[in-house]
C-alpha cells in the first residue's frame, strides 16, 4: 500500500445538536480509537446521521466538544476538518468523469495535476476500478458508484472516515460482499471510520465497537460480542439480534450471579448489581432449547406457529411466561403446530436487563435526514 | 370485406379529420405569411397571388434599411436583457432555493406582479417615470422594461433548477474542501446551467416579442422588430409585415427545439415549488 494512514482520535464530549427545540443530538459523550471502524447504529431519527454530520463539520454543534486527534474542530469550518465522508446517495458530481470526480478534492486542494492524477490512479486502483476513470457516473452500476464514491473519500488520506449508509442502495447479494470489502480496506489501511447503519447484521458483521442510539443518546457501546451478550436494555437486546424480553424475579444475588426465577424455571445469570425482586429477563431465540413431549425437564409448553427456513426452524411456543421466539437448528426432526413441547433455557444468550423500556424518556426524535 | 372497413379505416376518419384540422389552425396562417412575404402584386378578390418575387425580402435586407436597424436594435435589446436577467436570476434563484428566506413564495410572487395587471396601465406610468429620468426613448430604458417582464420566468426558472441540484453533491464537494464560492462554480451552476439557459432562452424570446412597454418607453427613437410589424400593418404593407413576423418566428421555434431536447423534466417539475 502505498497510501499513508493519517487515523485519529475522534472524542465527542457532551456534543449537543438542537434545531429550535428540537435535540437531533443530545449531549452524547464517546471516544473512537485511531485505527479502529465504529458503527452509530440506531432506528432512523435517533439521532446517528446527524452525529455524522458532526464530526464532518456538515452540522454545527450547538453544545458541547469534538476532538478529532487532540485538535479541538468544534468550530471548524467543514472545509478544514480532515475529513471525508461516503454519502448514502454516493454524491458522485453527474457532470465529471470518475478520474475527475476522485481527483476533485486533490484539485481544490490545490495538489499538483500529475501527483493528483496518480493518486486518483491509486485510489482507484484500490476499489478495484483502475480501468473505469474515463466513464461518466451515470454509466456505472450501483456497486460501481459506491467504490467511486469510496476512493474519492480515500484519495484524501483523511484522518476519518466516514460512512453514511453505504450500502442502502445495493441489492442484498452486493451488500455482504461489499461491507466486507470495506471492512478490508480500512483495516489495511489503518484508518479510523465511522460508519452509520440502521442494520444490526451489517453493525455486527464490521465493527471494531458499535455504539447504539436512540432518542438522539447512546443506549449501550461495546464491541459486537458485549452488546449482542449483554445488552443493557430492553431496547439494545431487541436491537441486536431477536430477543424475548420476559419478567422474572431476582431471588437474591451472590458476588457474580444471581438466581433467577423464569415461571418455573429457576437460573444462575451473571449479575448486573441486581436488587430482589421483579426483573426483566432478555432471552436469544437461539438459547431456547426445546424437547419433545410434556414429560421432560423444564417448562411445559405448545407450539403455536412452526416455520421451516431451511437452515433452521423457527417456533412460537406457548408457555407460561407468554409467548417465546424460538430458533432451533434441529431441522431433521421438526414439531408441529399443537405438540407439546418441553422448553429449557441456555445460559448464554439470556441476559437480565435493567428494568427501563426506555420508550418514554429522552427528546422527541426529529426526522432523519 | 366490410368488417375489414369498419375494424381498421373508421376509427382512423376522426383522427386523421381532428389532426388535419389542428395542422390547419397551425400551418394555415404560417402559409399565408409565407404567401404574402412572396406576393408583389395580391389583391381582393384573387385566392393567390398575381405576382410573385422577392423584392420586399430585399427591402427588408437592404443594408442601411429599417427593417435591419429594427432587427439589430431587437437583438441588441433582447441579449442585454438577457445579460440584466440573468444577473439577476442566478443570485435571486440560488438564494430562493436554497436559503430558508422568510416570505419566500411572496417573493416569487412579487416577481409576478407586473404581469398582473393590465400592462398598458402599467407600461404609460413607467413611460412617465423613465421620462423623469431621461430614460424615456433609449436603449437602457427599454432593456429595464423587458427585463421586469422575463425576471419572472428567469427567477422562477433558475429557482426551480437550483432547487433541482441536489444538496448533497455541494456537501460532498464543500466536504472534499471546495470553498462555498468554488462549490458553487463548480458543481451548482454547470448542473443548473440547463435550466438556467432555458429561463436565458426564454427571456430572449420575451423581448425579442415585446411590444406594450418598448411602445411606451421606446419610441419613436428606439424602434424594434414588434414595431415595425406594427407599423408595417398599419400602413397596409402585409409584405414586411410578413416578413418581419417570419423573422420573429426563427428564433422562437429554434430556442422551442433547443429547450425540448434539453430540459429535464425534474427541472420543469419544480418550477414554482
Amino acid at each position: 500500500m502505498t497510501m499513508t494512514s493519517h487515523a485519529a482520535s475522534v472524542r465527542f464530549e457532551n456534543v449537543t445538536k438542537a434545531y429550535g427545540a428540537v435535540v437531533a443530538v443530545d449531549r452524547v459523550s464517546f471516544t473512537i480509537e485511531p485505527g479502529q471502524l465504529v458503527t452509530l447504529l440506531g432506528p432512523s431519527g435517533c439521532g446517528k446521521t446527524t452525529t455524522l454530520r458532526l464530526i464532518a463539520g456538515l452540522e454545527m454543534a450547538t453544545d458541547g466538544k469534538i476532538y478529532i486527534g487532540e485538535n479541538d474542530v468544534t468550530k471548524l469550518p467543514v472545509t478544514d476538518r480532515d475529513v471525508s465522508m461516503v454519502f448514502q446517495s454516493y454524491a458522485l458530481f453527474p457532470h465529471m468523469s470518475v478520474n475527475e470526480n476522485v481527483g476533485y478534492g486533490l484539485k481544490v486542494s490545490g495538489v499538483k495535476k500529475r501527483e493528483a492524477q496518480e493518486r486518483s490512479q491509486e485510489a482507484l486502483r484500490l476499489v478495484g476500478l483502475s480501468d473505469l476513470g474515463e466513464r461518466m457516473p451515470a454509466a456505472l452500476s450501483g456497486g460501481q458508484q459506491q467504490r467511486v464514491a469510496v476512493a474519492r473519500a480515500l484519495v484524501l488520506e483523511p484522518q476519518v472516515l466516514l460512512f453514511d449508509e453505504p450500502l442502502s442502495n445495493l441489492d442484498a447479494k452486493l451488500r455482504r460482499r461489499v461491507r466486507e470489502e470495506v471492512r478490508e480496506i480500512q483495516q489495511n489501511l489503518g484508518l479510523t471510520t465511522v460508519y452509520v447503519t440502521h442494520d444490526q447484521e451489517e453493525a455486527l458483521a464490521v465493527s471494531d465497537r458499535i455504539v447504539v442510539m436512540k432518542n438522539a443518546a447512546i443506549a449501550q457501546e461495546g464491541t459486537p460480542r458485549e452488546l449482542y451478550d449483554n445488552p443493557a436494555d430492553s431496547f439494545v437486546a431487541d436491537f441486536i439480534g431477536d430477543a424475548n424480553i420476559v419478567e422474572g424475579t431476582v431471588l437474591g444475588s451472590g458476588g457474580e450471579t444471581a438466581n433467577v426465577r423464569i415461571g418455573s424455571l429457576e437460573l444462575e445469570l451473571p449479575c448486573r448489581s441486581a436488587a430482589a425482586g421483579p426483573a426483566k429477563i432478555a432471552i436469544r431465540p437461539e438459547a431456547i432449547r426445546l424437547s419433545a413431549g410434556d414429560h421432560g425437564a423444564g417448562m411445559r409448553g405448545t407450539v403455536r406457529k412452526a416455520t421451516y427456513l431451511g437452515n433452521h426452524l423457527e417456533y412460537t411456543i406457548e408457555t407460561e411466561i407468554g409467548q417465546l421466539f424460538v430458533s432451533d437448528p434441529h431441522v431433521e426432526s421438526p414439531a408441529a403446530p399443537g405438540d407439546a413441547v418441553a422448553v429449557q433455557f441456555e445460559r448464554r444468550g439470556v441476559t437480565l436487563i435493567s428494568d427501563q423500556t426506555g420508550d418514554t424518556n429522552g427528546a422527541p426524535e426529529p426526522s432523519a435526514r | 370485406m366490410s368488417n375489414v372497413w369498419r375494424g381498421v379505416v373508421v376509427p382512423w376518419i376522426p383522427r386523421a379529420i381532428l389532426l388535419g384540422l389542428f395542422a390547419f389552425a397551425i400551418f394555415g396562417p404560417l402559409a399565408n405569411l409565407l404567401l404574402w412575404s412572396v406576393a408583389e402584386v395580391w389583391y381582393f378578390p384573387h385566392k393567390l397571388p398575381l405576382e410573385w418575387g422577392f423584392d420586399f425580402w430585399r427591402q427588408v435586407f437592404k443594408p442601411r434599411g429599417n427593417a435591419m436597424l429594427s432587427l439589430n436594435n431587437s437583438i441588441i435589446i433582447a441579449i442585454f436583457t438577457v445579460i440584466v436577467s440573468l444577473a439577476i436570476a442566478i443570485p435571486a434563484g440560488y438564494a430562493l432555493a436554497r436559503r430558508n428566506l422568510p416570505w419566500r413564495s411572496l417573493i416569487l410572487i412579487a416577481f409576478l406582479l407586473p404581469q398582473a395587471f393590465p400592462s398598458v396601465a402599467v407600461y404609460i406610468n413607467v413611460a412617465r417615470i423613465f421620462y423623469g429620468f431621461g430614460l424615456a426613448g433609449t436603449y437602457v430604458g427599454v432593456v429595464l422594461v423587458h427585463t421586469v417582464q422575463g425576471l419572472v420566468f428567469a427567477v422562477w426558472i433558475a429557482t426551480a433548477a437550483f432547487s433541482a441540484v441536489d444538496r448533497e453533491l455541494e456537501e460532498a464537494a464543500r466536504n472534499l474542501g471546495a470553498s462555498g464560492l468554488r462549490t458553487f462554480m463548480t458543481i451548482t451552476l454547470p448542473l443548473a446551467l440547463p435550466g438556467i439557459m432555458a429561463s436565458a432562452i426564454f427571456v430572449f424570446l420575451i423581448s425579442l416579442d415585446e411590444f406594450t412597454g418598448t411602445f411606451f418607453v421606446g419610441v419613436p427613437d428606439v424602434v424594434t422588430m414588434p414595431l415595425l410589424l406594427f407599423n408595417a400593418s398599419m400602413e397596409g404593407n402585409y409584405q414586411i409585415a410578413s416578413i418581419t413576423s417570419l423573422l420573429l418566428l426563427v428564433p422562437s421555434v429554434g430556442f422551442m427545439l433547443f429547450i425540448e431536447r434539453f430540459l429535464k423534466a425534474d427541472v420543469l417539475a419544480k418550477v414554482g415549488n
